[in-house]
């Protein structure tokens, strides 16, 4: 179980996939403008990780990895996640609309979306079992998550402020998210402390 | 061999994809309604905002889903209510012609200037300056913030302050989001008065800065034989439920500040 924790804190904190590996900056930037686009889309995202985790893994490890095949993995789970999240976003429209209207716009943007493709590969490259998998997808929502909602506050303050006309829109906010990336470089270290493994 | 395991494999996954998004989407197909694509069709597609919904596909969803009102397209006016009826079947009632209209009167020489200022030509900027170069802290300062913003052309600058063409105005108050003074009101009644100024300041420190300012003498709140206009924070607000455009104000203000909207040019 501790294990499990580790694994998930790590995602969120220590490995956190917007702030630290640099992936998913598209959504990162795009829909931080707001709070409550920006929980949207991350709840979006835990859900998506998640569920493309489910089911990316079984088809790595009982296809792709026995037939020596685990080169293809980058463009079968492009395939997979695809037809995944259009799938779900057809469910939703019909048997929960509210889910759906809630989701909005921020369910198809995930297709392509880096970090969900990286959560699916990492998952393999750290060797990690199917729970194991499944608590790291968990772990990098929540972290994407966290850096949304952090980011959406930073925001508010960068478009209030007066910056050169030069520096405005884009520009600062890309600084803004530098320094908030900075910041996490702190917890660099923290979990391994925390539970007692050796990282 | 290996190549064609592995093609033969991604075309697998491809078409499997395939297959269970085109059977999802045929059992579970949800009806939209037709007419959200026609009402957009009709809208103009400017995407101002002016209607208060985030662009014209949203509103022509909010005009089919919760019934908005048809008349809300300030740029389409109202043969596109009329078009936007004949979708929906209802009748389009008057749309309502509404307007920009700057609350200020301080042109050159009417109002004095504070400074001389020489920085950017944007009034955001002249703004961060002890408030602008204007002696006024509400007046407009004419280096067109509001000229920039607007799509259509409806905004000149001259003598120093922002003029409204009511013709080429549209009503989308992108100019108003745009102004830093926050001095610039929409406007719909053509037959009511305007106050033209919106200075909060004491009486005795606007003569002093300009001599087009209301001073909160409250003449036309004493006189409207209507009760609709009253001096709230020290200049004169009107209350159009109640006003009825009878003009007494208009002759009573000593700083003819109160205009009607034919004479404000």
């Amino acid at each position: 179980m501790a294990n499990l924790l580790y694994i998930f804190f790590t995602m969120v904190l220590v490995q956190n996939y917007v702030l630290v590996k640099f992936l998913g900056i598209c959504p990162f930037l795009g829909v931080s403008k707001k709070l409550d686009s920006a929980v949207g889309m991350s709840l979006a995202v835990i859900f998506v990780m998640v569920l493309a985790t489910a089911v990316t893994w079984p088809l790595y490890a009982l296809v792709l990895e026995p037939n020596g095949l685990g080169y293809l993995q980058t463009i079968v789970f492009i395939i997979v996640i695809a037809v995944l999240v259009q799938f779900i976003e057809i469910v939703l429209h019909k048997y929960m609309v509210s889910l759906y209207n809630s989701l909005g716009v921020y369910l198809p943007l995930i297709t392509t979306n880096c970090c969900v493709l990286g959560v699916t590969i990492l998952n393999f490259t750290n060797g990690y079992n199917y729970v194991e998998s499944l608590f790291c997808a968990a772990g990098s929502g929540a972290g994407f998550m966290l850096a949304m909602v952090l980011f959406s506050g930073v925001r508010k303050r960068v478009d209030a402020g007066n910056p050169p006309e030069c520096f405005k829109g884009l520009p600062i906010t890309l600084v803004a998210a530098a320094i908030t990336s900075l910041s996490f470089m702190g917890f660099g270290g923290i979990m391994s402390s925390i539970f007692g493994i050796a990282a | 061999m290996s190549i064609a395991f592995a093609i033969i494999l991604v075309t697998i996954v491809g078409i499997l994809g395939a297959v269970i998004l085109v059977l999802a989407a045929k059992y579970m197909h949800v009806e939209e309604d037709p007419r959200v694509a026609e009402i957009t069709a009709c809208l103009p597609g400017a995407n101002c905002g002016g209607c208060g919904y985030a662009g014209c596909a949203d509103y022509a969803k909010a005009v089919v889903e919760s019934g908005a009102p048809v008349n809300k397209c300030a740029v389409g006016g109202a043969a596109c209510a009329a078009q936007i009826a004949a979708v929906m079947g209802v009748e389009a009632g008057a749309s309502v012609k509404t307007w920009a209209v700057v609350a200020c009167q301080g042109e050159e020489g009417v109002c004095k200037s504070k400074f001389e200022y020489q920085g950017m030509s944007s009034c955001a900027a002249a703004a961060q300056l002890f408030g602008g170069p204007s002696a006024c802290a509400f007046g407009c300062i004419g280096l067109g913030d509001c000229v920039k913003a607007c799509q259509f052309g409806a905004i000149e600058v001259v003598n120093g302050k922002a003029r409204v063409n009511a013709d080429k105005c549209v009503g989308c108050g992108a100019c108003k989001a745009a102004c830093p003074k926050k001095i610039i009101w929409m406007h719909s009644e053509p037959k009511k008065p305007v106050v033209m100024c919106a200075n909060h300041e004491l009486g005795a420190k606007v003569i002093k800065e300009c001599t087009a300012g209301c001073i909160a003498c409250r003449l036309c709140e004493k006189n409207c034989p209507e009760e609709a206009i009253k001096v709230v924070g020290n200049v004169a607000r009107i209350d159009y439920a109640k006003c009825t455009g009878c003009g007494t104000c208009i002759e009573k203000c000593p700083k003819k500040v109160i205009k009607m909207p034919a004479d404000i040019h």
